[in-house]
């Protein structure tokens, strides 16, 4: 049969020269190459010593957002559950309370919050669905574990803290766009 | 009675004397029918307050060949033989519908996130359709407190487009209407006045004919988005109404019962509250089958079955 590409090569079995026999020449060529590797550029880096950079639109593990006076911004609305490929969020709603208001920004807040991070492709689906720039994928890496169960992120783990210090930078995030529209004072969405 | 001879988007209908543009266009069917926001066929009187019907009628009648001088509400405007109606095909009718949507969304504020209503909203779809992706303005909207009216409904006034629904509803229905339309102009606003119950029998239509979420359902206020419920039609024995409904469901769990809607959104019959608000409980029901919803609406999201049912059922 002919072959489809003409890379293949004949098995020959033929009786091996002197200079083959003695192996020398091939174990130093072999050890040239390996020698050579020694002063090359390396691969890894000391990890976690070293820590390599992250590309600027990198997306790990997700942080729910709150706003400046520290009201969670997430409304329960299930925008990112629809958008999301891998069916991987679930939530439940609730109704702000009176007295609640410094806790949620609007009448309407999640009480519970899930993602499933086993189920997660960081596709960032969620993020541009929101409605509420509550959800945003960061540069953390999502911890590894032996079990299944701790990947179920509830809200304590994936709601900022109400600490100013301790807040989430997403900056990186946003589109420009974005950023100057938040700017302007005149819609009632920055008051 | 001779029929008329209609043209709506240079399709011709043959209807009979009395019949409004709108219900011609919705005898042709598809995208002829112009949206409709106050109008419900099931209601006496209703139509002529939101202007979303507006086209364009390109000529009066056979005997007088001249167009009406302005766009016409094609939902209080009768036809007459020979006329031509001109909707989709009219960019002059879609530049008004555009602007009507602007100003229907003037006062009305963007919390979809938040409203019950989203989903299965006309106005959201509206405003899908014609509307602008940027506010235009910057003042302020006027703003209301949310009113429970009764213990079952709720009444968020700030997303009210004052179409009058639900006031016919209870004029027309029920024997005792309790509350209506207070101000002028700017300043209009449903309220039962001193915050009074609205506890009538078929009080909870009310919910089921406003387009908006201004009227929502105080049993599944936030229990879940509407597009994470499956809808099941199905009915039961019921003295005071035909017991036929539809079943919203999140597993076994009834969340929210309703009227059967048509492909206008609006109600095929009207039911009483004791099915609407009383009977959660699956075995209170005998359960035909899934609902058909449209392919493009949100709430067949992530129905797949629900998607091959409606195939199946269309042939």
């Amino acid at each position: 049969m002919k072959s489809l590409t003409n890379r293949s090569k004949v098995v020959s079995d033929k009786k091996m020269t002197f200079m083959e026999r003695i192996y020398i020449p091939a174990i130093l060529k072999g050890m040239s190459i390996t020698i050579r590797h020694f002063f090359s550029k390396k691969a890894t880096i000391n990890y976690p010593e070293q820590k390599r950079e992250f590309s600027k639109v990198y997306r790990g593990q997700h942080v729910l957002k709150r706003d400046d006076l520290g009201r969670e911004r997430c409304t329960a609305c299930g925008l990112c559950a629809v958008a999301c490929p891998a069916e991987a969020i679930t939530m439940v709603a609730a109704e702000r309370k009176p007295g609640e208001e410094h806790l949620y920004r609007e009448e309407k807040y999640a009480a519970i919050y899930e993602i499933n991070m086993l189920r997660c492709i960081f596709c960032g689906d969620c993020e541009d669905a929101c409605p509420k720039e509550a959800i945003f994928l960061t540069d953390r890496i999502v911890a590894s574990d032996t079990e299944r169960k701790p990947f179920i992120y509830g809200k304590d783990i994936l709601l900022e803290p109400l600490d100013p210090q301790q807040r989430i930078d997403i900056s990186a995030r946003q589109t420009e766009k974005v950023i100057q529209f938040k700017q302007n004072k005149g819609f009632a969405h920055n008051k | 009675m001779p029929l008329l001879k209609v043209t709506i988007d240079n399709i011709e209908v043959e209807v009979e004397a009395g019949t409004t543009i709108l219900n011609a266009a919705r005898q042709i069917g598809g995208s002829v029918v112009p949206p409709a926001m106050c109008y419900y066929s099931k209601l006496e009187g209703s139509g002529g307050k939101c202007r979303t019907c507006l086209v364009k009628v390109a000529q009066g009648s056979a005997k007088d060949p001249r167009p009406m001088p302005k766009l016409v509400a094609s939902c209080r405007t009768l036809v007459q033989d020979g006329m031509v109606v001109q909707n989709t095909t009219s960019p002059e009718v879609m530049e008004a519908r555009g602007a009507i949507t602007e100003f229907l969304l003037l006062n009305h504020p963007l919390d979809c996130p938040v409203c019950d209503q989203a989903g299965e909203c006309h106005l959201q779809d509206l405003s899908y359709e014609h509307g602008l992706e940027e506010t235009r303005t910057v003042e302020e909207r006027r703003t209301f407190e949310p009113i429970d009216i009764g213990d079952k409904i709720k009444l968020h006034m700030t997303r009210c487009i004052l179409c009058y629904r639900c006031v016919m509803v209870a004029d027309q229905l029920t024997d005792q209407r309790v509350h209506g339309v207070l101000g002028r102009g700017d300043h209009c606003e449903i309220s039962t006045h001193i915050v009074k119950a609205v506890d009538n029998d078929f009080s909870g239509n009310m919910i089921d004919v406003c387009p908006v979420g201004a009227l929502t359902d105080q049993t599944f206020r936030f229990k879940s988005r509407v597009w994470f419920t499956k809808p099941f039609d199905a009915h039961r024995e019921c003295s005071k109404c035909s017991g036929k409904t539809v079943l919203w469901m999140k597993g076994d769990e009834i969340l929210r019962v309703t009227g059967r809607k048509d492909k206008y959104g609006e109600l095929e019959e009207f039911i009483c509250n004791s099915c609407r608000f009383e009977h959660k409980e699956l075995n209170d029901w005998t359960v035909t089958g899934p609902r058909v919803i449209e392919r493009h609406s949100v709430i067949s999201q992530n129905h797949y079955e629900t998607t091959a049912f409606s195939k199946l059922k269309k042939g």
